[in-house]
């Protein structure tokens, strides 16, 4: 593990790293009341509102025996008295033991992390990286999968800009996974993912039709596909119902296939999916904690 | 006028020869401002001549730049190769050809390069070194920032000094 114990990056674990995680996720989940870091102070600074990630962090510190600082938004800090990153990351380094950040500028973690003397977990850089949320998404797999080699995944929604599909494809070729990319020509993987997957000889199949091989999959890992994106807004009018998961979809597909999303959902799964046993996404959202306990004891040495 | 003499009085006039420095051949002409940007040549107090647009038969067409009594340190010829991989260094004593420098691709930049993601850390806070390490990719060179990851093509180098 690289940079002073910080997980900026997935990059930043290796194999090892994470099949470690998996186990003491697995062993916070069994017995979640282990103040393992009792006694110290968690920094959470989130410099752009979030609801599940801040919340389930801080539970995760709760549950730890630790005690949280920190803001929920910029507007009330010295940031926006002009403040520079670095200011604020020195200083708030020198009262707590560890800083949970969030923040909309990409790379703000990997250099507060350079500038903190205390560890930084990266709760999300823009689109850059989001690590805990790649970590909870392979918890989720190996829980329902049973093992994380040769899953078959596919990846259905905007693969282009969707940082959680890009950081789970780097995390999964460790574990040889097979890939579906389903996505709408102008929301497809990029280049630069598909060539790292071919480089490492790691097989992948793309298509727009999201049926075509859903009968393989032993994950279907959803994202959105946001207007927004489209440059085109007919284009977005003519695909937009080709990503939405229904419930009468699913009658061919394995009986170990789970659904993933890394949420808010807002359409692309219709509600009549959330009472088919294969549907994870809230259960996903419960291992999200167990999983960031295991990645602020594995950071603190405790575990 | 010979042909001969005609190329060599040609030869002259584009390219002047001098007694001391290092001379930047086989610029791509698209690249010369980076070099001159590069190697801080608008400051400089040595004297410098450059030309561009000038008949190459390796490139079509070429910049060259001279720079006199100036050697270039092997960081300074490094940076060279990313935005004129092209280029020919060529060290001159007493107006002779004394040493051809050999350009080798540095593996990380620090600094010199801005990266290309306006969302970058890089391009929002104050003094923040941009740092890079630099891959190869369908045969091309690129920088992947080792702040925002993103990466930046050769074709989007832009300088800062």
């Amino acid at each position: 593990m690289k940079e002073k114990q910080s997980l900026v990056s997935i990059h930043d674990f290796t194999k090892e790293d994470i099949l470690r995680i998996m186990e003491l996720a697995a062993d916070f989940e069994a017995n979640p009341d282990q103040r393992l870091l009792y006694g110290k102070v968690v920094a959470s600074l989130f410099f752009e509102p979030s609801t599940r990630t801040r919340l389930s962090f801080e539970s995760a510190i709760n549950r730890l025996g630790a005690r949280v600082i920190g803001f929920s938004d910029m507007n009330n800090t010295s940031v926006t008295k002009g403040e520079t990153l670095h200011d604020t990351i020195r200083v708030i380094s020198n009262y707590c033991d560890m800083i949970v950040m969030r923040h909309p500028v990409e790379g703000a973690a990997r250099y507060a992390s350079e500038v903190s003397r205390v560890p930084v977990v990266n709760a999300g850089d823009g689109a850059n990286q989001h690590p805990s949320q790649t970590l909870l998404d392979l918890y989720s797999i190996l829980k329902t999968q049973g093992r994380l080699d040769n899953i078959n995944i596919m990846m259905v929604g905007d693969l282009k800009y969707g940082r959680t599909v890009h950081s789970l494809l780097e995390a999964l070729s460790h574990f040889k996974a097979e890939f579906t990319f389903v996505s709408p020509p102008e929301l497809q993987m990029p280049t630069e993912y598909k060539m790292q997957l071919y480089e490492r000889g790691i097989s992948y199949y793309e298509t727009a039709d999201i049926m075509e091989r859903m009968g393989m999959a032993d994950i279907i890992y959803m994202t959105r596909v946001q207007r927004e994106r489209f440059s085109d807004i007919m284009e977005y009018e003519r695909v937009k119902n080709a990503y939405i998961l229904h419930n009468d979809m699913l009658v061919d597909t394995k009986p170990n296939m789970r659904i993933l999303h890394p949420l808010p959902r807002v359409n692309e799964i219709a509600t009549d999916v959330d009472d088919n046993p294969k549907a994870y996404w809230f259960q996903q959202t419960e291992n999200g904690v167990y999983t960031r306990m295991a990645i602020m004891a594995y950071l603190f040495g405790v575990k | 006028m010979s042909e001969e003499l005609k190329n060599h009085k040609k030869g002259v006039l584009e390219v002047n020869a001098i007694e001391n420095g290092t001379v930047i051949d086989h610029i791509p002409p698209t690249s010369l401002f980076k070099v001159i940007k590069l190697l801080n040549l608008d400051r400089t107090s040595h004297q410098v001549t450059f030309g561009t647009n000038l008949e190459s038969k390796r490139l079509g067409t070429k910049a060259i730049i001279k720079i006199s009594d100036k050697y270039c340190a092997d960081e300074e010829i490094g940076y060279i190769s990313l935005v004129a991989p092209s280029a020919r260094i060529n060290i001159i004593r007493d107006y002779e050809v004394a040493e051809k420098r050999v350009v080798e691709v540095p593996t990380h930049v620090e600094g010199f390069v801005k990266c290309a993601n306006p969302m970058c850390v890089t391009n929002h806070e104050p003094h923040v070194k941009t740092r890079f390490d630099v891959f190869t990719r369908g045969g091309e060179l690129a920088l992947r920032c080792r702040y925002c990851e993103k990466i930046t093509t050769q074709e989007q180098i832009e300088v800062i000094r």
